[in-house]
């Protein structure tokens, strides 16, 4: 896909996070929006994956161990043909298989199930370290947010990654610099995120969430490396495409009613205009 | 009389390992620093490149192991009882137990038989938390033959186990020809029909000496081998509460959420029966040698024998 056609396809993936999330009257919109961009890119450019064959045993792996921003992943996973995106409306109902949180046993494409914060990129080190034992060429990415790196596993985990040089791992963090409580620096500061990957033995790299060109060459740069894994460290916006959930830690994890539901949609279908025009 | 031979399970577990690696190539054993206690150290001489000591870090290495299942290895993670069933508790319950995968547990050093290192490292707590997670066995093997046995059933069984063993050498009570081990279904060792002694780990030798002690003043105890607590053999706990129509129940771990709840649960509600249930109270266990701490808690066959006679 070129850069204007992976920003459609972020936008509708967009416009499935709102839609999901509004249907579920609760979830976690602000970290999928901005989030979108990264989901995007790796489904849609990235990762080895078949829709078709969603447990195809050389796939690519993908941990979200930000699980609770479970609405960016389905509306993702929804538009690359996983399942229909209609069922994108059933979130967090009672008996629908989209569950609040990523799981691994009912959802096609979920490679784990996760939500516990710092507990997905343990999984996805193990997948990594899977796959080198058997000699694998398949590799495995993992999302978490910055305010999950407070957890003391994501430490364990990166520590073990660095000192295993799994060069087939890339760790992706999405750093929209906003949690429940706050903005991540008053509540704990996770910063210097980079210097932290890099002391753990991680080959860094800085980008824009929002710029593909800059996420094309970061995956690539990852995939060049070896001998390290790969910390992505992605400068977001939270709540990104919908003006009042922007920068707005307050859509962490509140869901729009029906008359903010339009205007967040509208704010999208005029992106996707602007999009068109191009 | 010859003297019976005393091993530790947790030595048992890591023979087991090793003789299996051969057969089952897909077997990868985790450690975190403890290779040398834990025993995993004796499959890791054998098969250097299926062996990863993660450090010390129980709740990465569990994960770790969840990442090892879902790519379809066999994973065993190997730590104290205190620091898997313990500090990874969460772990175990969400990357492992809620995806349903194949990891598998290897706890030594449970219980207060750990001795010496005291009452941080004595867990008393693991068969109950354990069980709670929906999906888990829990196995709880008496001696050598069992403990050994008990790794391949769970190499074979399809999800998650947690397998429980001791620092403390036991005596080899299953050296018989005839042994047979099934996850799920209880041993009775001993016929009787006075009272059942409902008994795991190695409390089940010492629970077999104090049917002998209870014999001589004319009580005839059945006694029951309960190595899975979960899924629990129900028919013949049930069968025994009926026929004997008294239950004590014996395990050196916390008399709450056990295996003496395990078999409350059951015979509440399917043949209500006075139980008493023999373990460690609810107190924190302390510094010792093994066999001492093990007499003064009661779990030894002199101290069972008491209190059974105390209490019926």
């Amino acid at each position: 896909m070129n850069k204007l056609e992976l920003q459609k396809t972020a936008n509708e993936v967009r416009k499935g996070i709102i839609t999901a999330v509004h249907s579920a009257k609760s979830g976690h919109p602000g970290g999928s929006l901005s989030a979108a961009d990264i989901f995007t890119y790796l489904y849609f450019e990235e990762m080895n994956i078949d829709p078709k064959n969603p447990d195809k045993e050389d796939r690519d792996r993908f941990v979200l161990s930000k699980g609770h921003v479970a609405p960016g992943l389905y509306a993702t996973l929804a538009h690359r043909g996983f399942f229909p995106v209609e069922d994108l409306k059933t979130l967090r109902h009672v008996g629908s298989y989209l569950q609040g949180h990523p799981d691994k046993k009912h959802i096609p494409g979920v490679d784990m199930s996760s939500g516990s914060l710092g507990q997905g990129i343990s999984t996805a080190v193990g997948m990594a370290l899977s796959a080198k034992l058997s000699n694998d060429s398949y590799r495995t990415y993992t999302l978490l947010g910055d305010g999950e790196i407070q957890e003391g596993q994501v430490w364990e985990a990166a520590m073990f990654a660095g000192a295993r040089k799994l060069d087939n791992l890339v760790v992706i963090v999405d750093n929209n610099g906003l949690q429940i409580d706050g903005a991540i620096e008053d509540v704990c500061s996770p910063y210097p995120i980079d210097k932290k990957f890099e002391a753990f033995n991680f080959n860094v790299i800085n980008v824009d969430a929002h710029d593909f060109e800059q996420l094309d060459a970061a995956f690539k740069a990852a995939k060049e490396c070896k001998g390290m894994p790969t910390a992505i460290i992605a400068k977001s916006v939270k709540g990104k495409g919908v003006s009042f959930m922007e920068n707005q830690a307050s859509w962490h994890g509140s869901a729009p009613n029906d008359e903010q539901y339009e205007t967040a949609m509208a704010d999208l279908e005029r992106i996707g205009e602007a999009l068109c025009q191009k | 009389m010859s003297e019976v031979k005393k091993i530790a399970t947790r030595e048992s577990y890591g023979n087991a390992l090793a003789e299996l690696g051969g057969q089952y190539p897909d077997l990868i054993v985790l450690d975190a620093d403890l290779a040398a206690a834990t025993k995993t150290g004796i499959f890791k001489k054998a098969y250097p490149d299926r062996h990863i000591d993660c450090g010390i870090a129980e709740c990465n290495m569990v994960g770790i192991a969840a990442g090892l299942a879902a790519t379809g290895k066999v994973p065993f993670v190997s730590s104290f009882a205190m620091f898997a069933a313990g500090r990874a508790f969460e772990q175990i319950r969400n990357s492992v137990g809620y995806p349903k995968l194949n990891v598998k547990i290897g706890a030594t050093h449970a219980g207060i038989s750990v001795g010496e290192d005291g009452a941080t490292h004595q867990c008393n707590e693991d068969i109950a938390l354990m069980r709670t997670i929906p999906g888990m066995v829990v196995i709880n093997p008496s001696d050598d033959v069992e403990a050994k046995a008990a790794v391949k059933a769970a190499i074979e069984h399809v999800g998650p186990v947690y397998l429980r063993f001791g620092r403390l050498a036991v005596p080899v009570i299953n050296d018989t020809p005839d042994y047979k081990f099934e996850i799920g279904k209880g041993v009775v060792l001993k016929e009787g029909k006075d009272l059942t002694i409902v008994a795991t780990g190695l409390c089940v030798s010492e629970s077999l000496a104090a049917a002998g002690l209870l014999a001589k003043d004319g009580i005839d105890a059945k006694v029951i081998n309960i190595h899975t607590i979960k899924p629990l053999d129900e028919e013949l706990i049930i069968a025994a509460a009926k026929e004997t129509g008294k239950v004590v129940t014996v395990e050196e771990h916390s008399v709450i959420g056990g295996l003496g709840s395990a078999v409350c649960d059951c015979l509440s509600a399917n043949a209500p029966t006075k139980v008493l249930k023999i373990g460690v109270n609810d107190v924190y266990g302390e510094s010792g040698p093994a066999v001492e701490l093990v007499k003064k808690y009661g779990l030894d066959a002199e101290g069972i024998y008491k209190k059974i006679k105390e209490n019926m």
